[in-house]
């Protein structure tokens, strides 16, 4: 038999066992729902500060076209009715059928609100009356309110950046986000899932048989591979999920930003996950109960936490800063960072280079020495072994 | 070139101060079924761990069919392991598949296999249960499975009895014996000294690492100082003769040891001088005595 279908029987076994728990299937689901509610509330929130809807008494509906211009400047959909009785109009705003009641001739108008009066309409309001009051003066002054408006708008200042601002700035922070929080999630739940699964082995004894026809490293990578699969599927339903349910309710434009970081979590999830993966069950690998495995397991969550933690605050504040940067080229900081910086858009190539190579390098070194420690541990039941003890022998 | 023949030859193994194995030495020919019995931590899991390649030895080599065992060979192996190994959260049908499919077999020809082992050991009703979900007993019956559904050219069973109710011990003895007899050596440790005896063609007693004895179970039972049982009114006679001398007297019944080259008919004949002989035979001491005996001897040397 070669090595290739002893390591393909394990993957396909890891694979199948796992994606067919119900706790696969329900975390998926849960994730998503959570990714769903979140959007649906984003668009909820934008869709309530767009749109506002103000009566109009009297004189005062006829600025109804001027006014929903000027809102619609301000980026608010602005909708406007005309309404015959004012108490009624009133109890509607108390109510909050209407957001705004404006009332009586201008230039002397008068604006009815609930609580707080809406800034924007309030200044879009000042606007068109300051706008009607000149137009009239102009008039006296035997000047064409046109030509002045024309006049006007050809005045602006010339602005130039020295340090132009992406205007996608926030969607890329925020896809940045999602990506360093997926690839954190991914490694720490598939990380520790290699590790159960280690010790699984151990604890029921089936690793003597299973070692009595496979030779330990293609154990360890059908494992690896097999469950490394499974957080890869489900890191692909949950962003294909996210991508469509935000562009369907128009929360980010995704299109580009979206597929570019889909493909850089997936590159970076890979390398990622066989660094941290063969680390988890080699560090599994020294004990023999379930009991005992949280103790080897933390310092590995920990500096997967930590790269997390201090990786996004970093990155937040300014990530091109010079410990971002750093960090996202380390192997064990970079599977999170660097794809985070990635969907930021500030990572020049050669230090995405660099971190691929690096990390390269690292998952090469890990899974040697991992590789090492897990062959000489695996069979060792009873008390944990000593990391020493296991890269000895 | 030895054919079908499982041959442990001079393996040793010592962790640390602690010497496990001191040249063990076997051989299981094709067709026989080979009884591996020894006090706790004599040697025998060890012995068979390394055989499976489980374990590394310090020194000496498993042999089948002359040629070094490698990985390609075992899992030519059945094993059953003395601390039982499944999976306890997979189905034990698709668990046989697996097993099978890791020792080399398609996945058709693994999954006809399960099956007629799971109808064998009477597992039909309980093949898409978990492991975790079944009796120990049916573990048990699992495990065999799992040790035969690749149709293994050898078997090597830790305990295979250890647990098993009396119907399974049949079904055991039965699959056992069954597969001796289709050519393939099979090697077996146990504490059930009766059924070793029963069942096994050659028996192997193992003691502080090395075998002490081994031969077919009348061989090791005739060997030793030869013993008589003789009933008789009196045995005044016996202490007369020659290189005889008196075990244990037990009313009318007395048992004798002969020292080398006494022939026992000459004792028969003094017997029969002295008064009527209503028993006289050779006894034969069961595989528990002699079992008792090598240990004791063996650790009171050491």
């Amino acid at each position: 038999m070669r090595s290739s279908r002893a390591v393909s029987l394990v993957a396909k076994r890891e694979f199948v066992t796992r994606v067919r728990t119900k706790s696969f299937l329900v975390g998926t689901a849960v994730i998503i729902i959570v990714l769903a509610g979140y959007v649906v509330l984003q668009s909820v929130l934008f869709d309530d500060q767009r749109h506002s809807v103000v009566g109009l008494s009297g004189q005062a509906t006829q600025l109804a076209d001027p006014l929903r211009e000027k809102a619609a400047a301000f980026g608010v959909d602005l909708e406007t009715r005309d309404v015959t009785t004012v108490p009624d109009a009133e109890r509607q705003v108390r109510d909050g059928g209407l957001d705004a009641l404006v009332t009586g001739a201008p230039p002397a108008l008068k604006m009815i609100v609930k609580g707080y009066g809406d800034e924007v309409l309030t200044t879009a309001l000042n606007d068109v009356l300051r706008q009607q009051v000149l137009v009239a003066q102009l008039a006296e002054a035997g000047l064409s309110p046109q030509q002045v408006a024309q006049n006007l708008a050809n005045v602006s200042v010339a602005v130039t950046a020295l340090e132009p601002v992406d205007p996608q700035r926030g969607q890329r922070l925020a896809v940045g986000l999602i990506v360093a929080a997926l690839l954190y999630y991914s490694l720490l739940v598939y990380g520790t899932m290699v590790a159960q699964g280690v010790v699984e082995e151990k604890s029921s004894r089936v690793v003597e048989i299973l070692l009595a026809t496979l030779r330990p490293w293609q154990l360890l990578l059908g494992k690896v591979i097999g469950l490394g699969a499974v957080g890869l599927l489900q890191l692909l339903v949950i962003s294909v999920a996210g991508l469509a349910l935000s562009s369907a309710f128009d929360v980010v434009d995704v299109g580009a930003l979206g597929g570019a970081a889909l493909l850089t979590g997936v590159l970076w999830y890979l390398l990622g996950f066989f660094l941290y993966a063969t680390v988890f069950a080699s560090a599994a690998s020294l004990v023999s109960r379930q009991e005992e495995l949280q103790s080897v397991l933390t310092p590995i969550s920990m500096t997967i936490i930590a790269a997390f933690v201090a990786g996004i605050n970093l990155m937040i504040g300014d990530p091109t800063g010079t410990a971002v940067t750093v960090l996202s080229l380390l192997p064990p900081f970079a599977p999170i960072l660097m794809p985070g910086r990635m969907a930021l858009g500030v990572v020049p190539a050669w230090q995405v280079l660099l971190a691929v190579v690096l990390a390269l390098a690292a998952v090469a070194a890990i899974t040697w020495l991992g590789g090492k420690v897990y062959s000489n541990a695996v069979l060792r039941t009873g008390a944990r072994v000593k990391l020493r003890d296991a890269l000895r022998s | 070139m030895p054919e079908g023949v499982l041959e442990i030859d001079r393996i040793s193994k010592r962790y640390g101060e602690v010497v496990a194995l001191r040249d063990m030495s076997f051989d299981v020919r094709a067709g026989e079924l080979f009884g591996f019995v020894g006090s706790n931590g004599a040697g025998k899991t060890t012995t068979m761990r390394i055989a499976l390649g489980v374990l590394a030895a310090d020194s000496g080599e498993v042999r089948w069919n002359g040629r070094t065992v490698d990985l390609d060979t075992r899992r030519r192996i059945g094993y059953m392991p003395e601390e039982r190994g499944l999976y306890p959260r997979m189905r034990v049908l698709d668990q046989l598949v697996y097993l099978a499919e890791l020792h080399g077999m398609d996945t058709n020809d693994a999954h006809r296999s399960a099956d007629n082992w799971i109808a064998r050991l009477g597992l039909r009703d309980r093949r898409s249960d978990e492991v975790q979900r079944l009796s120990l007993g049916n573990q048990q019956r699992v495990q065999l499975a799992a040790a035969l559904v690749h149709e293994p050219d050898v078997l090597v069973l830790d305990e295979p009895f250890s647990g098993l109710d009396p119907v399974a011990v049949d079904v055991m003895s039965q699959v056992l014996r069954e597969k001796a007899s289709a050519g393939v050596p099979v090697v077996f440790s146990s504490h059930q000294l009766d059924l070793v005896e029963r069942l096994c063609d050659r028996v192997g007693i193992v003691s502080a690492g090395s075998l002490v004895a081994s031969g077919t179970v009348d061989e090791l039972r005739s060997g030793g100082t030869p013993r008589l049982v003789v009933e008789s009114p009196s045995a005044d006679w016996a202490a007369t003769l020659e290189g005889v001398r008196v075990v244990e007297r037990n009313g009318t019944r007395c048992v004798l040891e002969l020292a080398e080259g006494v022939d026992d008919q000459v004792v028969l004949h003094a017997a029969l001088a002295a008064g009527p002989v209503h028993e006289f035979s050779r006894q034969r001491p069961s595989l528990t005595e002699l079992f008792r005996n090598v240990v004791t001897t063996e650790s009171r040397s050491s």
